[in-house]
């Protein structure tokens, strides 16, 4: 697979066809976004630079695996829930968590709800089709919670009708909370309960049947935050590269160790990446930090409540 | 002798100034009775009302741009205060060349631009009667190619765009005009074929509108993006563009096969019989007797159907592509440029009421033009 990339010189990522601060094209029609970095690493893993390497391809949530499965993309980057299901059927694998999300709640300040369980007998606004439908029945059923779900098709429509009073509360994953609630005039008028009542990790799937690409794929995401827990940034990396000390360090920079070429690309692949992409603290800030999302379980391990914990580099 | 008034001429009488002119219009039209005065002033009150609203809103208290803030990015907040009171216009001002093109890279703008004309020219030409000969055909063809290699480039010094940063108007005008090209000749022949007395060729084409009328758009898109890729051999790749542009041909196919049809039924067996008698083989009977009829009686029909798949080429949205209306729902996807849809949509709107409207236009034109020896 990395070979069949290299030939014909361009990754195919398959990205959202836009979701604000994972996968958005701005006024020039350029993709950004968390996701979009995640082909853009992998690029730059395998090529070395990111020019001109990376075809970005939208695909819709209902044919988003038919595209990786039938080889119209390489990677899905796509803010993809990583469920039994999906890893075992589709013929497809999930290489990494690469961010914990979770279905929640938002609510007007002014109703004075600090808690799901609080919602007893409100309407919640959802969107249908979804597993966010879903959860919130199972949840309300095994909390005892009465709640009054109004389906809604869109997602603008939904924060309409939310913001019309329509509904008392509105339900979908907190990062898209997150993004809703940044865009409101007063942000601070809104608030997001601390209740998370699904697990939604979402990670990069590839195609079954290849390791060394899902390989790849993996450890650029663990190298992103191990760069982050050695302090690698994109300022400091081509620094550390020659004169940090510390073995690990300089193994993921590849100055030793030969890592890169046990995955079939170039050793300094991760100093490449972090060079021009910045470590995971980096990407997180430059894309969601604007959404006004939190590191909250995507902080590193070494900080309470983090989740996010790359393997050893040797 | 006796005096005759007759011949003595009098001044003709003007009619009461009510009666005549436009006042006479408003008391016939909009002031007969205490009811219609009634509706006629509610009615009045609501649209003044509402157009004031409307033109404060668009105009007066909209907002046409909006500053960069430290970053150099567009500082939204003055549009955020404003909402309700007025448009927010600075954001089409931002992202109308995403709405217009979507992700094609922005330098190489001009492309699809020059794409745009060529596809309006093309409509205006073959909307010519004077135009209306077998060279038409061939400016077509040249037109498509031009377009082609504008689209992808590759050539003359153009960089190669793939297809999936295509987006905006001229995907929306790619899926339409290629669609109707084909669909028509396509439908005009199952049309045909299903009036035809080969009982193989009848219920190939009985079965073709059947199958495809029995199924909604967005299924057959789905069959041709989520299923038709898994038949084909492991590393073959048809253009997802294509396989959308197929189905959307296929399916105007069935649809405008039944109008012509329609058309065709409406013909009076006189006319299939007096052809015969003059010796015409089938196709000459069909292209020179029955099919010019048949196809001007239907123009109502078959504009109508145009117009619906000109806006149903939206639908490709499901599948990923960004045609216009994907490509303005794209462009506000943007923290800051969240909650400005209805300046996006109003703008989109215009833009499919401008062709729709045309279309319609020139059917009405057409018709009366075509129909002038059936006037009653």
């Amino acid at each position: 697979m990395i070979d069949t990339i290299r030939a014909r010189g361009q990754l195919l990522c398959g990205v959202s066809t836009g979701l604000a601060g994972f996968a958005q094209p701005n006024s020039q029609g350029v993709w950004a976004g968390f996701d979009v970095d995640y082909c853009r690493a992998v690029a730059i893993a395998i090529f070395g630079t990111e020019q001109n390497r990376v075809r970005y391809v939208p695909t819709t949530a209902q044919v988003r695996f038919t595209a990786l499965q039938s080889g119209e993309v390489d990677m899905l980057s796509r803010n993809t829930t990583w469920t039994l299901s999906r890893d075992t059927s589709l013929g497809l694998d999930f290489t990494a968590t690469n961010f914990y999300d979770g279905q929640g709640f938002m609510v007007k300040r002014s109703l004075g709800v600090t808690a799901a369980r609080q919602l007893d007998g409100a309407t919640i606004c959802v969107q249908p089709g979804t597993t966010t439908e879903q959860n919130l029945a199972d949840w309300a059923r095994s909390v005892r919670v009465n709640i009054r779900p109004v389906v809604i098709e869109r997602l603008e429509d939904n924060i309409a009708a939310y913001l019309a009073g329509r509904c008392d509360a509105y339900t979908t994953d907190v990062s898209g909370l997150a993004a809703s609630r940044s865009a409101q005039q007063v942000p601070a008028d809104h608030v997001i309960l601390p209740d998370v009542i699904s697990k939604e990790p979402l990670g990069v799937l590839v195609r079954h049947g290849d390791q060394r690409f899902a390989d790849l794929v993996r450890w650029v995401h663990f190298g992103l935050l191990a760069a982050e827990e050695f302090g690698i940034t994109a300022e400091n990396a081509a620094g550390l590269a020659t004169t940090d000390n510390r073995p690990e360090v300089q193994r993921i920079l590849g100055r030793t160790g030969g890592l890169g070429q046990m995955m079939g690309v170039d050793n300094a692949w991760m100093l490449n990446v972090i060079r021009t992409l910045g470590n995971y603290g980096e990407i997180s800030t430059r894309n969601l930090a604007p959404l006004g999302l939190q590191r909250g379980p995507n902080a590193l391990w070494t900080t309470p409540g983090g989740l996010q914990y790359a393997p050893p580099f040797r | 002798m006796s005096i005759t008034t007759d011949s003595l001429p009098v001044a003709p009488r003007l009619a009461p100034a009510l009666s005549v002119g436009w006042l006479g219009w408003v008391r016939a039209n909009l002031f007969s009775s205490w009811l219609n005065s009634l509706v006629t002033i509610a009615l009045a009150y609501f649209i003044v009302k509402y157009a004031i609203g409307f033109v404060d809103w668009a105009f007066v208290n909209a907002i046409w741009s909006v500053p960069n803030d430290a970053a150099g990015r567009p500082d939204t907040s003055s549009c955020r205060d404003n909402k309700g009171l007025g448009a927010c216009w600075a954001v089409i001002n931002e992202k109308h060349r995403f709405m217009l093109f979507g992700t094609y890279p922005y330098e190489q703008h001009w492309r699809p631009a020059v794409v745009c004309v060529l596809f309006v020219g093309l409509y205006i030409v073959s909307a010519m009667r004077r135009f209306w000969r077998m060279e038409l055909a061939l400016i077509w063809a040249a037109v498509l190619t031009v377009i082609a290699v504008l689209m992808w480039g590759g050539v003359l010094g153009m960089p190669y765009v793939p297809q999936e940063r295509w987006g905006g108007l001229p995907i929306t005008l790619i899926l339409a005009t290629f669609g109707l090209a084909f669909a028509f000749p396509l439908a005009i022949l199952v049309a045909l074929g299903r009036r035809s007395k080969l009982p193989a060729i009848k219920a190939l084409c009985v079965l073709y509108v059947e199958l495809i009328r029995g199924v909604p758009l967005i299924s057959l898109l789905f069959m041709a993006s989520v299923m038709f890729p898994l038949f084909l051999p492991e590393g073959m790749n048809i253009d997802k563009l294509l396989r959308a542009q197929i189905a959307i041909i296929l399916f105007a196919g069935a649809y405008l096969a039944e109008v012509v049809r329609g058309g065709l039924q409406a013909l009076s067996k006189g006319q299939y019989e007096a052809a015969e008698a003059l010796g015409l083989s089938y196709w000459q009977k069909t292209g020179l007797i029955i099919l010019p009829q048949a196809l001007r009686l239907v123009i109502p029909p078959l504009v109508n159907t145009f117009i619906g798949f000109f806006k149903d080429t939206s639908l490709v949205l499901i599948i990923g592509i960004f045609d216009l209306l994907t490509a303005g729902k794209t462009a506000i996807i943007e923290p800051m440029w969240q909650g400005f849809a209805v300046e996006v949509y109003v703008t989109i709107g215009l833009i499919y009421f401008v062709f729709c409207f045309a279309m319609s236009q020139y059917s009405a034109k057409l018709e009366s033009e075509l129909n002038h020896g059936r006037r009653r």
